[in-house]
Parts: C-alpha cells; sequence; structure tokens
C-alpha cells in the first residue's frame, strides 16, 4: 500500500525567522493520492474520534474522485470551521487514531485532507450558506472562541437569531489571540467568522459580559444564552521572581504577538521585549507556540523547560517535531525554583533543578518528583510562563445561581445545561483548558440542546 | 466597532477631556471603573478612568494627559472622529459607603478619576475634603466641578502660584495633624505621589486606598500583564483593582514594571512626531 503523503512544509532554516505558515498544504495530486490510499470503510471507526461527527469516507471519496466542491459541502454539513480543525486539531489522539490503518502507524491523513478541502474552497470563494426561516428566538452567546462560533453557527441555520458578544476587539477567541499566525494565519480566522456573519449571527466586540452586562440582564433580554468564555486566565507558579520585567505569562506574550501584532512593532505600536535568551516554562501547545514565536522574534537561544519527560509532552506530536527542527531546546525533567533579576529587576536567570518521574498520580501520569542537590542556572532575560490557564471569573458576577466547580468551571449536565434554565455552557469555561474541536463539540451539543429548549417553549 | 467622538476639548497644556459615544457603557459605568480605548488597527490598547457619564445622552467623558505615542495622537483627534474601540466599564467599582469623612487626594491628571469618586461619596453621605495638586496655576484641572461636590476643597501647586506652595501630602499631613478625624483617604495620581500618601497616612493608621496604573492590555484579567503586588500577593490590577489599599501595595514594582517599555515607547514617539509633523 502507498506511504502516508508527507506534508510539504518551509525550511527550518527559513521558517525560523519568520511568521508565514509553517505547512503549506497538499497540492492536488497529494490530496488525491492520499484519498486513495482511504479503504472506505464500511464501519468507518475514524468517525468516533472526530467529536462533530464529520463523515470522513465521504468528504475523502469526493476528494478522490476530484470532486472537491462536494467534500467540502460534506465537512461544512457539521463543521463550521474545517480551515482551523485541518490545522490545528490534535489528530493523531482522534480521528486519525481510529483509522484503522492507524495500527500500522499509517492513518490516512484526515486533517490534512481537511484543511485542503477547505483551503480550495477559500481560493475559489466560500459558497453562500442558505438562508432559513426564522424561529422569531433570540439567543446570546458569550465568547467568540471555536466554542461560541459553533454554537452560533448550529443556532444560526436552525433559524434562530443568534447575538455574540465578544470582549476582544477581534472574534476568534484562542484561534486569534493565542495560535500563532505560522500555525494559523489570521486570515483564515477571518473568513470563518464571516462565513458565520453570512449566516445571519450578529457579532458585538468590545463587549464584555460581567461588566457591560451581566448574565442576569441577558437572561431577561434573550431566549436563551450559551456562555463559551473559555480559560484565558493564566496560572503563574508562584516561585520568587515572577514579577521581574521580563517575566510573562504565555497569554500576554502570545496576545501581544497575534491580537496586537508586536512582531510588526514599531509599524504596530505594542511593544514586546526580543529577548535573545529565553526560558519557557511548560510543554504543552502554549508552550511550543510561545518558544517558537520568541524565535521568530530573533532570540539567539529558545528553550523549553519541562518538568516531566518527551513521552509525557502534551503538545501535538506534529509542533513538537517542528519546534525541534526549528533549534528549539528541550530541557525535560527539569522544573524552575527561581527567578533571578539584575540590579534592574530585569530576568537574568532561572534557577531549575532536576526532575525523576515517580508513582503514577491521580491524572495517571508519573509524577515528577525532583532530584536533591541539582539545582542549576540557566541565562535568560525573558521568561515565559506557559503552566496552564483558569476560567476567567468575570462571567459570574451579576450571573445569580450558576453554579461552579471549586476550579472555577461552569456546572452542566450531559446536554450541556448550567445549573440556570435557559442557559448552556461549554469548551474550556467547562472542561478547562482543552482543544478547539472539544470546544466545538460542546458547541454543537449546547446548540442542540437550545434549539430542543426553545421548541417547546 | 467605532465609536464617535461627540466633544474634544483641551482643558489645560496638553490635558484634553474627550466625549464618547458609548451608550451601553454610559449605562453600567461606576466611579473607580475605566475604558480600554484603541485608536485603530496599529494601535496598542490603553486604559483611560472613566470621569463622568451620561446616561441620557449615551457619552462617557474620559480626560487624558499627553504622556507619549498613543495619548498624543489622540490629541490630535477631534469632535466627529472616531475611536475604533471602546471597551469597558472595567475594574472592580470603588466601594463607596457612608463613612462619615473622607479625604480625596488628586494628583495632576489624577484629579480626573477622583472626580467621580467625589461626587459618589457626597452622595452617600460623607463629609468630603478634597485636595487637588498640580505643577503650576495654568495645569489644574476640574477645580469648579470639585468644588461643587466637595465640602471643602484645598488647591496645593508645586510653584506657589496657586494655592498651597508645596505638595498635596503636605496638606493632608496638616490636616491629619489637626486632628480633623478621617475615616478614609482615597489617593489617585501618579505612582510617585501615591506613594508619599501612602507614607503620610500610615503612622496615623488611616485607611488609604490608591488606584493602581500598570501597564495593561486586555483589562479582563486574561493576560496578567498588570500584575501589581499587594500585601506580598500577586494581584492583577484590571479584575482585582484597580483600587487597593496603599498601605500594602509594592511601589517599588509597580513603577519599575511601568518603565519596561522605555525604549520601545521612545522609538514609537520618534515614528509619531516623523509622521505628524512634530509637536501639534
Ligand atoms: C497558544 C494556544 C495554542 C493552542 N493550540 C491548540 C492546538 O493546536 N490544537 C487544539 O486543538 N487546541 C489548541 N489550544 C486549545 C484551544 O485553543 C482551546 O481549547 C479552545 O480555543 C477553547 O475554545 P473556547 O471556545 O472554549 O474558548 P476560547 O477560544 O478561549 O474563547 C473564549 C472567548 O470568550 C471571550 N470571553 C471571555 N470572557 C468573556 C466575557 N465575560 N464576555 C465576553 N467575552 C468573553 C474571550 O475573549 C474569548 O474570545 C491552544 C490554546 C492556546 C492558548
Ligand atoms: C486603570 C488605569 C487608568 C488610567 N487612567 C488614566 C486617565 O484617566 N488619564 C490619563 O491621562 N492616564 C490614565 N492612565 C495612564 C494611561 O493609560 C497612560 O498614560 C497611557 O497608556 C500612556 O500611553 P502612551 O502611548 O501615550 O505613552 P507611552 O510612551 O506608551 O507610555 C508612557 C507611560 O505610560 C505607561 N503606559 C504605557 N502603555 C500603557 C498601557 N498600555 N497601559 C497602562 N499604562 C501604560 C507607562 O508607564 C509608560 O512609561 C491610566 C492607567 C491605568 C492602568
Ligand atoms: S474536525 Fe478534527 S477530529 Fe474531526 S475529522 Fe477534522 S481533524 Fe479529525
Ligand atoms: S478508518 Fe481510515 S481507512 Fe477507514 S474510512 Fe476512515 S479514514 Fe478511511
Ligand atoms: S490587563 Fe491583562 S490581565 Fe490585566
Amino acid at each position: 500500500m502507498a506511504a502516508r503523503q508527507p506534508m510539504p512544509l518551509q525550511e527550518s532554516e527559513v521558517r525560523r525567522r519568520n511568521f508565514n505558515e509553517v505547512a503549506l498544504g497538499y497540492t492536488e495530486e497529494q490530496a488525491v493520492a492520499e484519498a486513495d490510499r482511504c479503504l472506505q470503510c464500511k464501519d468507518p471507526k475514524c468517525v468516533q474520534g472526530c467529536p462533530v461527527n464529520i463523515d470522513i469516507p465521504a468528504f475523502i471519496a469526493s476528494i478522490a474522485e476530484r470532486d472537491f466542491d462536494e467534500a467540502i459541502r460534506t465537512i461544512k454539513l457539521t463543521n463550521a470551521l474545517p480551515a482551523v480543525c485541518g490545522r490545528v486539531c490534535p489528530q493523531e489522539v482522534q480521528c486519525e487514531e481510529y483509522c484503522v490503518l492507524a495500527k500500522k502507524g499509517q492513518p490516512i491523513a484526515i486533517g490534512r485532507l481537511e484543511r485542503f478541502a477547505a483551503d480550495h474552497e477559500s481560493v475559489k470563494g466560500v459558497e453562500a450558506p442558505q438562508k432559513v426561516k426564522p424561529t422569531g428566538k433570540h439567543v446570546a452567546v458569550v465568547g467568540s472562541g471555536p466554542a461560541g462560533l459553533t454554537a452560533a453557527a448550529d443556532l444560526a441555520k436552525a433559524g434562530h437569531s443568534v447575538t455574540i458578544f465578544e470582549s476582544l476587539h477581534e472574534p476568534g477567541g484562542v484561534l486569534t489571540y493565542g495560535i500563532p499566525e505560522f500555525r494559523l494565519p489570521k486570515a483564515i480566522v477571518r473568513q470563518e467568522v464571516e462565513y458565520i456573519k453570512q449566516l445571519g449571527v450578529d457579532i458585538k466586540v468590545d463587549y464584555v459580559i460581567g461588566r457591560i452586562k451581566t448574565l442576569d440582564e441577558l437572561r431577561g433580554e434573550f431566549d436563551a444564552v450559551f456562555l463559551g468564555t473559555g480559560a484565558g486566565l493564566p496560572n503563574f507558579m508562584g516561585i520568587e521572581g515572577e514579577n521581574l520585567n521580563g517575566v510573562y505569562s504565555a497569554n500576554e506574550f502570545l496576545t501581544r504577538v497575534n491580537l496586537m501584532k508586536a512582531f510588526r512593532f514599531p509599524e504596530y505600536d505594542t511593544p514586546i521585549k526580543r529577548g535573545k535568551k529565553v526560558i519557557v516554562v511548560g510543554g504543552g501547545n502554549v508552550a511550543m507556540d510561545a518558544a517558537r514565536c520568541a524565535l521568530r522574534l530573533g532570540a539567539d537561544e529558545v528553550s523549553i523547560v519541562y518538568r516531566r519527560g518527551e513521552d509525557e509532552l502534551p503538545a501535538r506530536r506534529e509542533e513538537v517535531e517542528n519546534a525541534k527542527e526549528e533549534g528549539i531546546i528541550f530541557r525535560l525533567l527539569t522544573n524552575p525554583v527561581r527567578i533571578l533579576g539584575d540590579d534592574k529587576m530585569s530576568a537574568k536567570s532561572v534557577e531549575c533543578i532536576r526532575m525523576e518521574l515517580g508513582e503514577p498520580d491521580a491524572s495517571g501520569r508519573r509524577r515528577p518528583v525532583s532530584v536533591k542537590g541539582s539545582e542549576h542556572q540557566i541565562e535568560a532575560d525573558t521568561v515565559i510562563i506557559a503552566i496552564g490557564t483558569s476560567p476567567n471569573p468575570i462571567i459570574f458576577s451579576g450571573s445569580g445561581g450558576l453554579e461552579s466547580t471549586p476550579k472555577g468551571t461552569i456546572v452542566v449536565d450531559d446536554s450541556a445545561m448550567s445549573s440556570l434554565p435557559g442557559v448552556c455552557a461549554g469548551g474550556d469555561v467547562v472542561t478547562g483548558a482543552a482543544t478547539v474541536i472539544s470546544a466545538m463539540g460542546a458547541g454543537k451539543l449546547a446548540a442542540q440542546t437550545i434549539h430542543d429548549y426553545l421548541s417547546k417553549q | 466597532m467605532s465609536y464617535s467622538i461627540v466633544e474634544k476639548r483641551d482643558m489645560v497644556h496638553q490635558v484634553h477631556l474627550m466625549k464618547v459615544l458609548a451608550p451601553d457603557v454610559a449605562r453600567a459605568a461606576k466611579p473607580g471603573q475605566f475604558v480600554i480605548i484603541r485608536i485603530d488597527e496599529q494601535s496598542e490598547r490603553i486604559p483611560l478612568t472613566i470621569a463622568d457619564c451620561n446616561v441620557t445622552d449615551g457619552s462617557v467623558t474620559i480626560i487624558f494627559q499627553e504622556m507619549g505615542k498613543t495619548t498624543k495622537q489622540l490629541a490630535t483627534l477631534k469632535g466627529g472622529e472616531e475611536l475604533q474601540d471602546f471597551v469597558g466599564p472595567l475594574g472592580t467599582p470603588s466601594e463607596i459607603d457612608k463613612l462619615g469623612t473622607v479625604v480625596l487626594v488628586g494628583g495632576g491628571v489624577g484629579v480626573a478619576p477622583s472626580y467621580p469618586q467625589a461626587k459618589a461619596y457626597k452622595e452617600a453621605g460623607n463629609k468630603v475634603i478634597t485636595i487637588i495638586g498640580a505643577r503650576s496655576e495654568n495645569l489644574l484641572i476640574l477645580e469648579e466641578e470639585m468644588r461643587a461636590v466637595s465640602d471643602e476643597l484645598i488647591v496645593c501647586t508645586d510653584d506657589g502660584t496657586k494655592g498651597h506652595h508645596g505638595f498635596v501630602t503636605d496638606v493632608l499631613q496638616k490636616l491629619l495633624q489637626s486632628g480633623e478625624h478621617v475615616d478614609r483617604v482615597v489617593a489617585i495620581g501618579p505612582p510617585i505621589m501615591m506613594r508619599a500618601v501612602a507614607g503620610v497616612t500610615k503612622p496615623f493608621g488611616t485607611q488609604t486606598i490608591v488606584s493602581l496604573n500598570p501597564i495593561m492590555i486586555d483589562g479582563t484579567g486574561m493576560c496578567g500583564g498588570c500584575r501589581v503586588s499587594v500585601d506580598g500577593k500577586t494581584k492583577f490590577a484590571c479584575v482585582d483593582g484597580p483600587e487597593f489599599d496603599a498601605h500594602k501595595v509594592d511601589f517599588n514594582l509597580l513603577m519599575n514594571r511601568l518603565a519596561v517599555y522605555r525604549d520601545e515607547e521612545g522609538i514609537s514617539m520618534k515614528r509619531h512626531e516623523c509622521t505628524c509633523g512634530g509637536e501639534q
């Protein structure tokens, strides 16, 4: 059987200094060749791994037949953000993990094919969605990340009038402020948002719910509400030196770079420190993105400091490999103890300690324990903390009765309904930081629940 | 989004008042809160305190001092023009209670954010003593407005051109020494002034609130750029504040973090002067 088609990439020596997209996408020939490998299983396991239930064999068959328009039509029946998912889904633990060919290590490149179909459509112009008969019901969606956008799209398709409220000045959530241009071009996010507007969804930016209006007020003005406010509150480690100049949360660093375009300073006015020696603490997608941004801003040396081992790195496999190719140093089984500053209170080095893996913890991963006496210092003028985020509590002010967990996530039932009738929630605000596609799956479920709720009224 | 400027006027040298149409913000705003604005696509986001708002005509007033590129560019805009973004109200509102006697200390452009507070404390039934200061008489703002909402108004100028010759802290010190019972001091101004006020009130044990002004981006608790240290704990000023107990604030850290982008601010400023032909 033919081998999986490789993804064409920008050369690592070139891309490590620019913000252009790293993965260039399949050519038509590559896409068709990859699609031809699909066995068109009668009972396709791959679909089980897709939280939005794309009819994977069907769209792949269309690509094999070179009917690319039909392929994207099939995808869009259940997924409103295919160009995004094709790029950022952790496919190796989702659709592709379930593909029958995965056992031989050569699953169909479902994500890349999805991206191909979406990009094909965007080159030739997006098909306008069909208008549906209005139901006369009004739904408010808070947050315009993948969860909110998906819920809004499905509700609009069902004929409800939908208004999204977004606190930042641009929609997209993490897709806009977090994931960098070189992995997910902002033009793509904008295009997907445009499609959702074409469905009739009204997006109000600069609108912080909990401040300008409360959830209680929204419930008075709308027939139902969806909360997709994400988990944007950055965690810090609580170690000495974290407030020194040059120490950033990954969210601040990435927001400056992506949302505010600090990589184009001074043309864009938001500044960022272009560190020469950079340490990023953490091992997830966020850490990889921050490290690769720092490199592209001109750093001489960028290291990832992560307390567990290679196998435990939670980031997408592809991004870890890309980061390594670009020259990011991985200091695994290492944990920061404190950050030291110079006489101007700017970061100058990080004291780290080596770790060993002990017994498995509650998450099933082996718990790292520090090795006594292994403290060592690593020089760094910029330190970026990427150890996770929690839900932002602003949404709770003026939200009488909305139940939450001690972790600050919103409590929902199996149908995504919160403790308040007519108020659903989904995405990172319910699960804690997770993935784009799981947020979208939650948005879909919530849209269905809200639709059922409104139909009964 | 875009927000129209309904009025723009110069108050004193390099200090301007702007009224912006934002009815939903005007309706929700409470004393102590701020907005974050972005002039256009290329601009940074900067925080400015809500100095006043009018629910009837939907306008929100901001008062700002020219500091660097963004505030200088803002100063070139006129009534009828637009701001791209105007987000608010942000921050936790001031806790305005009936306490007895409240002293408001406003320095420089910090007089502007003190104004809605003075008004609110007065309306809550407090005796309001206001101390406002500026470098010189011609830089003093909102004197009449402040007088109208205060039981007592004391003006100071660094150069003695009006009122008391000296700093607001001298007046505050005398007031506390005079035996006047003060239940709360609220100080808003440059960090140096707020730190000095904290130093003056501490020996008297007078509760003192300051409004901190660290560098912000989102203003919603999402970046942690605005972190300050209060009582040894890290707080995000945009959501946990901006008001904090002055006696617990690490002012050195605040001032240090405010200076982090000094070089970049210089570059922006030069570029602005080149494109708009120097001093406006
Ligand atoms: C740097 C980074 C890289 C990532 N990489 C990947 C990846 O490669 N693959 C992957 O699958 N996942 C990745 N993730 C995770 C993924 O992006 C998130 O799980 C996903 O975006 C969650 O979607 P959401 O809609 O729940 O929330 P978000 O995307 O966080 O969107 C929430 C939105 O709500 C807005 N909001 C919050 N509070 C309010 C309020 N009170 N009023 C109005 N609006 C409000 C926010 O401004 C935001 O726009 C990454 C995350 C980060 C930070
Ligand atoms: C909650 C809050 C309320 C404020 N209210 C007012 C007000 O009512 N009137 C007023 O004149 N000023 C106010 N400020 C200060 C105002 O935001 C800064 O003067 C302004 O951002 C300077 O921008 P610039 O580009 O003109 O100057 P720059 O040259 O960029 O900076 C001058 C100085 O301003 C500070 N600064 C720079 N960028 C920011 C930023 N994004 N956020 C905060 N501070 C920054 C830094 O200390 C810097 O050294 C407030 C600040 C905060 C945090
Ligand atoms: S949306 Fe994600 S999980 Fe579903 S098929 Fe596409 S890449 Fe796979
Ligand atoms: S499991 Fe793999 S081979 Fe089978 S239909 Fe799905 S993608 Fe094709
Ligand atoms: S300004 Fe970003 S958290 Fe306060």
